[in-house]
């Protein structure tokens, strides 16, 4: 009998691992035979620890478990998918999961993240096998025929990444993957690493063939321990097969793969300051040109990508670039997993067809608000991404439709606020985190930041709010045409959309009566 | 300098943390100096063994990758990683990102931090507790969120906070 109890960082956040000590005692104090294989997570993150047992009819679920229902899930036979109070079905069949597209994240949570076998029955490799009875240039026109665009929030065409490298020639070249997934509100690239993470080496494994490199470097946040275990262990399983190293797969291609851990730096997950910091610098920011597609890490022609996008690729040369080309919305083709966080109800990962509606994914797939309030504000994108109010909640959830309305849908993520929110306070905190992330590099965001900071503070102290409110919006102009990248350059975002949407929280505060 | 240094030793000594080494710090810096950009993981386990980049590292490392001093120490100062010296017993990184902060996680922190007496990055007297801001754990949607040394900690309230830092030995 098979029990599965996630390994993931969030559900043992939340008690997965005293979940399965307390399940494996319990079955052998009964003797009961139970294998329990520690898988990822579905991202059906509310319902988590959530465990599933394997019946003929499909994978039952069990949902917010604690210890101390343990006993009572043996006497129900749990094991055997019997009746209980927290037993929510067959877990394929909740609408939140039988919604989705799962493209990417079709094995996420069902099989074991560190069995290859496991990986290999559920159409693991499948891609890479493609990649090279194509070669490498059919390789690279496949992934510009699926439309896929950079998932870090830049959006920008992987393939001519991809060619760009491809072309340029070099003693060396280098894949890196970046997931120094640092947005709050997102949790895409640690659920692949950590659920499917073959599924990422065989995606970056198929970049190095597609451009010539030989050598790939996933940079993995430090706050991921979880992740980096993970990853680790599965390159390790990964090269023994010889999937990675010399010859892959018996082919004429090498290539090998490395994790390099960050060291806390919101900055890094910017491409150009992430290639500094691997090559042992400050995580300062670069001036492009040259891209790095051209002179990237170590000066060598070098693919960097986001972690999802990579993930993406195993799916686009198995099933084909069209399949993938063949959903979404516009420009934006494909999926995206977006990210449900904050105070929601339904908090976790939703992979759908771009062109969903921003309310439809907060109030049909999330279920509003967790505390049962309004919602008063969704951050889109992470720290850098504005705040929508209710009243765009008709916008498609696209990249370009996203723009128009002054935002960004970034890495995927929604934060949820309900409407004890101060979005004054929210706007300053955007300043403050550029001031404290930012690399220091150029002026308008080094310094643009502190100032945005203490302009707030003077506003909330009520002097000249609506000459400093002015200054803000000439600091914001500033921050967004002069600075170096997008820490100074999107900071304006979070600042402007919650200034021009929520102008009621700016208004002056009557100032405390009595300061000490 | 040299007051310093053996200020810093006592502290160490007091925390129970390695004291400094040199043979040992070489023999780490030796095992990565081969690598591609060794610096990032030589700091990471010098840290690791000494529970902080101790400033006796730093020239140590600039000699063996070829670097300036004030290299290694520009690298070693902007990441909010590394430690000058090390943090208590235990450490509780709480999140302060948005998610969080729109599940309260603000509310908690500043009401455990005057609870025990500490502002961020601070250490109890007994050197038994670190407490210090972490900006995502990539658990928003189980937020708000911890890490007690290397244990995630989700749907962090107020009360499951306090019984851990009780708990703390």
């Amino acid at each position: 009998m098979k029990i599965f109890i996630p390994r993931d960082m969030a559900a043992v956040a939340v008690g997965a691992d005293h979940l399965a000590t307390a399940i494996a005692a319990e079955a052998q104090a009964r003797n009961i035979p139970l294998t329990i294989i520690r898988n990822g997570s579905r991202g059906l993150f509310w319902l988590e620890p959530l465990i599933e047992v394997a019946t003929a009819a499909g994978r039952i679920g069990y949902a917010n478990l604690s210890v101390a229902d343990v006993p009572s899930l043996f006497e129900s036979r749990f094991f055997e998918g019997g009746p209980h109070d927290r037993c929510i079905g067959v877990v394929e069949r909740l609408p939140y999961l039988a919604r989705q597209t799962r493209f990417t994240f079709a094995r996420a949570g069902v099989i074991d993240p560190v069995s290859l076998d496991d990986y290999r029955r559920h159409g693991g490799y499948r891609g890479l096998e493609a990649a090279l009875s194509l070669g490498p240039a059919a390789i690279v026109a496949a992934v510009k025929e699926s439309g896929l665009r950079g998932r870090g929030g830049a959006g920008f065409p992987t393939g001519i990444k991809w060619e760009t490298v491809a072309r340029a020639s070099a003693p060396r070249k280098y894949v890196v993957c970046n997931a120094d997934e640092g947005d709050s509100g997102t949790f895409a690239d640690r659920l692949i690493m950590e659920a499917d993470p073959f599924m990422l080496i065989e995606g970056m494994t198929i970049a190095g063939i597609a451009v010539g490199a030989t050598q790939g470097y996933i940079y993995l946040r430090s706050e991921y321990p979880f992740a980096i275990r993970i990853m680790n262990e599965a390159i390790a399983i990964a090269t023994r097969a010889g999937w990675l190293g010399r010859g892959i797969a018996g082919s004429r291609f090498d290539f090998d793969l490395e994790v390099r851990v960050g060291a806390g730096a919101y900055v890094c997950g910017e491409e150009t300051a992430l290639l500094e910091s691997l090559e042992g610098k400050r995580g300062q920011v670069r001036a492009k040109p040259p891209l790095p597609a051209i002179k990237g890490l170590f000066g060598q022609p070098t693919v960097i990508n986001n972690t999802i996008s990579l993930a993406s690729v195993p799916f686009i040369l198995a099933e084909g670039a069209q399949r993938y080309a063949g959903i979404g919305y516009g420009r934006s083709r494909g999926t995206m997993p977006v990210q449900l966080a904050g105070n929601i109800r339904h908090g976790g990962l939703f992979e759908c067809a771009f062109g969903i509606t921003l309310g439809e994914l907060i109030e049909d797939v999330g279920g509003g608000t967790a505390s049962g309030r309004p919602v008063r504000a969704v951050q889109a994108g992470g720290p850098l991404g504005a705040y929508f109010p209710p009243a765009l909640f008709d916008t498609p959830y696209d990249y370009e439709a996203f723009a128009k309305r002054d935002g960004l849908i970034g890495h995927g993520g929604l934060v949820v606020f309900d409407d004890t929110a101060d979005m004054a306070k929210m706007a300053r905190f955007a300043m403050e985190f550029c001031a404290h992330e930012s690399c220091g590099k150029c002026t308008p965001c080094r310094i643009g930041a502190v100032r945005g900071v203490e302009t707030f503070d003077k506003i909330a102290a009520g002097i000249e709010p609506e000459q400093n409110l002015a200054l803000v919006r000439d600091l914001c102009e500033t921050m967004k045409l002069g600075s170096l990248c997008a820490m100074g350059g999107f900071t304006p975002y979070p600042v402007l959309s919650a200034m021009n949407h929520f102008p009621e929280d700016f208004a002056a505060k009557p100032l405390p009566l009595a300061a000490e | 300098m040299g007051m310093s240094m053996s200020g810093l030793k006592t502290m160490m000594a007091a925390d129970a943390t390695p004291a400094w080494n040199e043979a040992e710090a070489a023999a780490i810096i030796a095992s990565h100096r081969h690598r591609e950009g060794p610096l990032l993981p030589i700091l990471h386990a010098i840290q690791a063994a000494f529970g902080c980049v101790p400033p006796e590292a730093e020239p140590l490392i600039a000699n063996a990758l070829n670097l300036s001093r004030a290299e290694i120490h520009g690298v070693v100062t902007f990441y909010h990683d590394f430690r000058r010296k090390p943090a208590g017993r235990h450490v509780l990184k709480l999140c302060r990102a948005e998610a969080c902060q729109s599940m309260g996680g603000e509310a908690n922190a500043a009401r455990l931090l005057a609870t025990i007496g500490l502002d961020w990055g601070g250490t109890t007297p007994d050197g038994r507790l670190t407490i210090e801001p972490v900006y995502c754990l990539g658990l928003c949607a189980t937020a708000p969120a911890a890490l007690f040394d290397d244990m995630p900690v989700g749907r962090a309230d107020a009360a499951r906070l306090e019984i851990l830092v009780q708990e703390a030995a």
